[in-house]
């Protein structure tokens, strides 16, 4: 069985995403964009440097311009960018646009893992239709138009959406709402007629659009896989995106933890360090103690990706599940151990709350993934 | 085929012709483990044939050297030994605070003498400890304690009490922690002591728990005289392996919570008590909570093996025992809780032959003492809290 740490590769991946992050997308990055209302959203002088360190790659074949690091390998790199909330193209292009293309994707479809690579293309999956997570509730649909397809609907918290140049849509060309069979996965050119985006603004200041869909053309070829056979791979892709947006809990809640402890070791109330005292030491342990068995959890569903183990979907929702429930604890708690200075805007530990939250809602919260993991787990 | 695929078909044959029907199946109740001593009363005839025949093999201490009549296997061929065990369902042929606690404490700080006297009828089942910690006065507070050993030579003559003693009353043997020197820092004058549950002035009391039952004691030492050959490593330097034996200890209970092989997890058991609707668990409330159990229980294991595997390659922070003994006895707290919850009152009939839950009710009350024994919740909190993220 594979032990449970790094290799030294994938360590030194780590060391080199963290010197990347650190150096050139700090947290003050994320509140520049914010203040100034950033129509990007991402700095593409940034960006430019995590391509050439091969980070758009990390998870695409050689054959396509990838370094093929595999899930351990990119989940490094997730973590390492929440601990300084880095806003990037990475998650909805690296992630889920490379893997949707690697899962589903016929030869020339795979041809834009090139462009994800190089990081010239961007990519995002328009998949939810609610507030809350639910993948297999498609009402969009596809009707047959002569050879190809006709889309309506409308697609909410798709992250990267105003400035993708390919949106993956899921659609119903059969069944009911609540089907699973009957979706199908699309490849739609935003510029298309019919597609509209608009940005949304969220407390993380990062991207995500709302994508209506009105009478929206498209060829046969933009079919991602098979025609109502789409939840087989998107199943899938969830599973990996998951592992990846709880490995980026993990990295924003540790440096939220990192900061409280260290404000907890400067601040001084009735003549000592607050640090002293045995109500907050103990509300720290407990919460050392609950991101040690993220740390675990989210490296297992890597490893588990990696060598396509069966208990993949099941450890990739545990990961999800304790890292969102750990996530919402740490962020609360920082802001409640910093006092009055976490309530201002000038203090950086209110931002990692204010990130935690959508990710911890993107691809379904501890509640979706706890019930998944009971559904897995037969009862 | 490697050495260690060799070791495994060795094992599963030895096994397959050594190992008795009988004691083929996860025990029944706390009754059935076999304990060995003096004075133990064997179930039956194949749990004694067990005992012995494991104990030949060493593998009653599969980890120890051969020459102290361990079984000598690396880490991988114990882990072996385990997984075939486990697919036969074997039953432990030893449970012994000897092998788990003192004996590894031995190997690491005692004397040749004291190796060669004491390991070989500890893998034998032989002779059965218990471990003298707590006092009346010295609960969290461990290193304040007062049980007196007066220099007299050759030997000690040692006052005092001692409380909460594992089977004291069926052990043959103490391990003890002492107070050799008043007169410095409490940590510095504390020294290990093994002395025979026979020696005049040793008499014990069973403790009543809330569960009725009386797995714990009371020791009284009146003027019990212990040889000073029988101090494990240097006399008032006892703390050091106090602290080694307490996460030795902590690292045991902090695998309480995990499901053994061949038993019926907490879904499982609810499954069986509450029933599915539509392919859940026909108790929406009961299933969120015991999913959220299942993913921490996950976690859990997770990273016991995580802690295992870092502490053999050189990395992680080390000292961990702590985290996982607070989270694994946590845990197995709530375990019972659910399984109280989902057998409802049926789950908690006190007495009877037919009890749907059988002692549920005695076992539920007893993991309470989880999150105490080993150290308190509280005191591993506070190792975490200061040693590991420097707090104070």
């Amino acid at each position: 069985m594979q032990k449970l740490v790094l290799t030294e590769e994938q360590q030194m991946l780590k060391d080199a995403a963290q010197g990347l992050f650190g150096e050139q997308a700090p947290v003050s990055q994320l509140r520049k964009l914010r203040d100034e209302k950033d129509p990007l959203g991402y700095v593409p002088e940034f960006w430019n440097q995590a391509v050439e360190l091969g980070l758009a790659g990390t998870l695409i074949p050689e054959s396509h311009g990838g370094s093929e690091f595999g899930h351990v390998g990119m989940g490094q790199v997730m973590e390492e960018g929440g601990r300084t909330l880095a806003a990037s193209p990475l998650f909805a292009s690296g992630v889920l646009g490379a893997c949707a293309l690697m899962l589903a994707g016929n030869d020339s479809q795979k041809a834009i893992l090139n462009d994800i690579a190089t990081g010239s293309h961007l990519t995002a999956l328009a998949i939810d239709e609610t507030g809350r997570h639910q993948p297999l509730r498609v009402a969009t649909r596809a009707e047959p138009q002569g050879s190809g397809f006709v889309l309506n609907g409308s697609k909410t918290f798709v992250v990267d959406g105003h400035i993708a140049n390919t949106l993956i849509v899921s659609a119903r060309t059969s069944g009911g709402e609540r089907d699973e069979s009957g979706i199908t996965l699309f490849l739609v050119d935003p510029k298309a007629e019919g597609v509209s985006v608009e940005r949304t603004i969220f407390p993380d200041g990062r991207n995500y659009a709302k994508v209506q869909l009105q009478n929206v053309a498209v060829d046969a070829d933009a079919v991602l896989g098979e025609k109502d056979q789409g939840a087989g791979p998107l199943q899938k892709l969830l599973d990996i995106g998951s592992a990846h947006m709880a490995a980026e809990l993990l990295g924003l809640s540790s440096e939220a933890f990192d900061r409280t402890v260290a404000y907890m070791k400067e601040r001084k109330q009735f003549g000592v360090y607050i640090s002293s005292f045995q109500a907050l030491q103990h509300r720290a342990a407990h919460m050392w103690s609950e991101l040690e068995q993220v740390k675990s959890m989210v490296l297992k569903a890597f490893m588990a990706l990696d060598a396509d183990d069966e208990q993949a979907s099941l450890l990739a929702s545990a990961a999800k599940a304790k890292a969102s429930q750990v996530a919402e604890l740490v962020t609360n708690e920082g802001v409640q151990l910093h006092g009055g200075m976490g309530m201002t805007d000038e203090f950086d530990i209110g931002l990692f709350m204010k990130r935690a939250r959508p990710a911890q809602l993107l691809l379904g919260d501890f509640r979706y993934h706890a019930d998944r993991v009971a559904s897995l787990k037969g009862f | 085929m490697t050495d260690l695929d060799t070791f495994r078909q060795e094992t599963r044959a030895w096994l397959e012709e050594n190992c008795p029907q009988s004691m083929r199946s996860p025990f029944k109740s706390d009754k059935d483990a076999c304990w060995g001593g003096r004075n133990f009363q064997f179930q039956s005839e194949d749990q004694r044939l067990w005992l012995e025949r494991m104990a030949d093999k060493g593998w009653t201490a599969p980890d120890w050297p051969t020459e102290y009549g361990g079984g000598g296997l690396s880490r991988e061929e114990h882990k072996v030994l385990l997984e075939e065990m486990a697919r036969i369902q074997a039953r432990p042929p030893l449970n012994s605070f000897g092998v788990w606690m003192i004996g590894p404490a031995i190997l690491k700080f005692g004397s040749e003498a004291l190796k060669q006297q004491h390991l070989p009828p500890i893998v034998r089942g032989e002779i059965r400890w218990c471990q003298g910690y707590s006092e009346p006065g010295a609960g969290s507070d461990l290193a304040g304690l007062q049980a007196k050993a007066e220099d007299k030579g050759d030997h000690f003559i040692v006052n005092g009490q001692k409380i909460w003693t594992s089977y004291a009353d069926k052990a043959d043997w103490m391990f003890a922690l002492v107070r050799t020197n008043p007169d410095v820092k409490k940590q510095e004058g504390i020294s290990l002591v093994l002395f025979d549950m026979e020696t005049p002035g040793v008499s014990t009391r069973p403790i009543k728990l809330i569960s009725g039952e009386s797995p714990f004691c009371e020791t009284f030492l009146d003027n019990v005289r212990v040889e000073k050959d029988q101090v494990v490593g240097e006399i008032d330097k006892g703390w050091t392996i106090a602290k080694y034996l307490l996460t030795h200890e902590r690292s045991m209970i902090s695998g309480f919570g995990s499901t053994a092989a061949g038993q019926k997890t907490l879904a499982q058991l609810a499954v069986d008590a509450v029933g599915l609707e539509d392919g859940k668990l026909a108790d929406p409330l009961l299933r969120a909570d015991i999913a959220s159990w299942t993913i921490d229980s996950i976690g859990h294991e997770l990273t016991s093996e995580r802690a295992k595997d870092e502490a053999k390659a050189g990395q992680g922070v080390g000292n961990v025992s702590a985290m996982l003994k607070l989270a694994g006895t946590e845990l197995n707290k709530r375990r019972y809780e659910l399984l109280v919850a989902a057998f409802g009152s049926e789950g908690l009939l006190w007495e009877g032959d037919n009890r749907p839950a059988g002692a549920l009710p005695q076992q539920w009350l007893r993991t309470k003492g989880n999150s105490i024994e080993g150290g308190t919740s509280e005191v591993q909190l506070n190792i975490i809290a200061k040693n590991i993220l420097g707090l104070g």
